[in-house]
């Protein structure tokens, strides 16, 4: 289902199958033109989104109650606390507990996923050890991460990359265990052996679903990032968002609330666009596959 | 069986006493794979030689292990028994100056690299310096008929010309001795036969000794100097056809040689019979 969706955002232009006239000039690989009316497309697609705004803003203007402040007080808000205020500072440390451990979570889970795939012995071995600590909701552990690691960054980072790894490395070893064979008899085929295998025929043939692994992290490091910071806190947008509760600062809640979709939004069509440079042969491949 | 391999044999051993050691030397190879506790033997006794320059097709009917027998000689599994020998040494691995080509281009050519970085990759395994990769890239594209193709992506280009990549990037580090399976036998009739005069062409122009496996007589006896007929299941030498028609071959004139129609007729009987 998300495939289909990354796809539509960035299938390249089919070239067709068929010959390509062979002295011609290059086909255009991802023609300008296209890809603005794509976008335009895709912005005109939020229609919906902007008329449930829109509702929002005026089905709320003239709300008195606590709990569903109008609209407009809270875009205000938002300007004053997080533009121009000081709540940028949340911001910033949230941000950077998730960039650290996400960063740690997708190294570690495609050394791990190559690793353990390069260990025949360990191949399918490993794969009920490991579905058990995927399994695991992540959160439980603050507890223990917190008697282990205090309640600073350090044990945020700790927790975000620890439930971020899993599928990443999941992904990375049932990408590498799915490569056609037919593509490494070819590497040593022309000359490659061991390491040099991986890293340029096993890494690249299993991309398509290292990237859907590390797709999958990204949302778990955002769910961490925040859970992390509701418990034993002192800042972070989480934190932010519980202590405006608890002192029935409703709209500085609502606030928090919004930035961080916002947050959420900006990290995934940053992650698409990476993915639609990364993968383009991937989605060229397959929408000429069987046209030959 | 004995009769006609001695025959071939004694053919054979007095062809290599002009040239020295043979490119690829085949000794009773023997390959068998274990299902579940019971043996099946695909290739069950195999001899022949390969001399330097000679194009030698193997054909046989669908089960005469003519795969297996080529992922032997490539060095890619280790023969149940028997011996193969690449220019004098036991194979171990794939060798150096060896090239394959396989029947499925689409999932041999690596689809996230250009056709000029596919081609680049095992220069770079052989330590090639850039200038040099870059005038072997251009110098082998152009012989393949796809000059200028080296920055497009193998999959943007239709299946013949995908063959052509396949077949050029065997070739891009000038092995001695290029193996092929079944190469033509996924692309339709008209790209075949180009591609079978392409293959005759840049064997000339590369010097390369080549091992055709094919399941196709016509094409066979149109490319071979010599044709090793495989029986079916398990595989075994039924006969080694020399074919004595005249070089440079013509689609037209080859294929309307009296002696082309006799060779097909009798290997085709050779395949047919059990």
């Amino acid at each position: 289902m998300r495939r289909d969706a990354t796809e539509a955002l960035s299938t390249p232009p089919a070239t067709g199958g068929g010959p390509v006239a062979p002295a011609g000039p290059a086909p255009p690989r991802r023609p300008r033109p296209r890809r603005l009316v794509g976008g335009l497309r895709r912005l005109a697609a939020l229609w919906l989104f902007a008329v449930l705004v829109a509702v929002w803003w005026v089905w709320s203007a003239d709300s008195t109650s606590t709990f569903f402040p109008p609209l407009k007080d809270i875009v205000d808000r938002l300007y004053e606390l997080w533009i121009t205020g000081d709540a940028k500072k949340n911001l910033a440390s949230s941000l950077q507990n998730f960039a650290f451990g996400y960063l740690i979570a997708g190294l570690a889970g495609v050394a791990g996923g190559t690793l353990l795939w390069s260990i025949r012995s360990a191949r399918d071995a490993v794969s009920p050890f490991l579905y058990f600590l995927y399994v695991l909701p992540a959160p439980v552990l603050i507890p223990a991460a917190m008697t282990i690691f205090g309640i600073g960054s350090a044990m945020k980072v700790v927790i975000i990359a620890f439930a971020a790894v899993w599928p990443t490395l999941l992904n990375t070893l049932d990408g590498m265990r799915g490569v056609d064979p037919l593509k490494i008899d070819t590497a040593h085929v022309l000359g490659m052996s061991g390491f040099r295998v991986v890293r340029s025929v096993v890494l690249p043939a299993a991309l398509p679903q290292i990237v859907a692994g590390l797709r999958n992290s990204l949302q778990v490091a955002i769910i961490l990032m925040v859970v992390s910071e509701l418990v034993a806190s002192t800042s972070g947008i989480g934190f932010f968002i519980l202590n405006a509760q608890q002192s029935f600062a409703f709209v500085d809640m609502w606030t928090g609330i919004i930035v961080l979709a916002l947050i959420g939004s900006v990290l995934n069509l940053l992650f698409v666009l990476i993915e639609s440079q990364v993968l383009f042969w991937h989605y060229g491949a397959r929408a000429t596959e069987g046209k030959g | 069986m004995s009769q006609l391999s001695n025959q071939s044999e004694a053919l054979e051993s007095a062809r290599r006493t002009d040239d020295g050691v043979p490119v690829l030397s085949v000794r009773s190879l023997r390959k068998a794979y274990h299902v579940n506790g019971v043996e099946r033997v695909a290739v069950a006794d195999v001899s022949f030689d390969v001399r330097l320059g000679e194009f030698v097709c193997v054909v046989g009917p669908s089960g005469a292990g003519k795969t297996t027998l080529l992922r032997c000689l490539a060095g890619l599994v280790p023969p149940t028994g028997g011996e193969a020998f690449f220019e004098g040494e036991a194979l171990r691995r794939v060798p150096e100056q060896v090239g394959v080509v396989f029947q499925d281009y689409g999932r041999s050519l690596y689809p996230w690299l250009t056709v000029g970085r596919n081609l680049a990759l095992p220069l770079k395994v052989r330590g090639v310096d850039k200038a040099t990769r870059t005038d072997r890239i251009e110098e082998v594209l152009r012989a393949v008929g796809l000059a200028g193709e080296a920055r497009h992506y193998p999959w943007q280009l239709s299946g013949g010309m995908q063959q052509r990549v396949a077949i050029a990037r065997s070739l891009v580090y000038r092995p001695d001795l290029l193996l092929m399976d079944e190469p033509f036998a996924s692309v339709d009739a008209q790209t075949r036969v180009e591609l079978e005069d392409l293959i005759l062409r840049v064997r000339d122009e590369f010097n390369v000794t080549v091992v055709f496996i094919t399941h196709d007589i016509d094409e066979a006896v149109y490319l071979a100097d010599r044709v090793v007929v495989l029986s079916s299941s398990p595989g075994v030498v039924r006969e080694i056809v020399p074919v004595t028609l005249p070089r440079p071959r013509d689609q037209f004139t080859t294929k309307k040689d009296e002696r082309f129609a006799e060779l097909r007729r009798h290997i085709l009987e050779l395949v047919m019979t059990r």
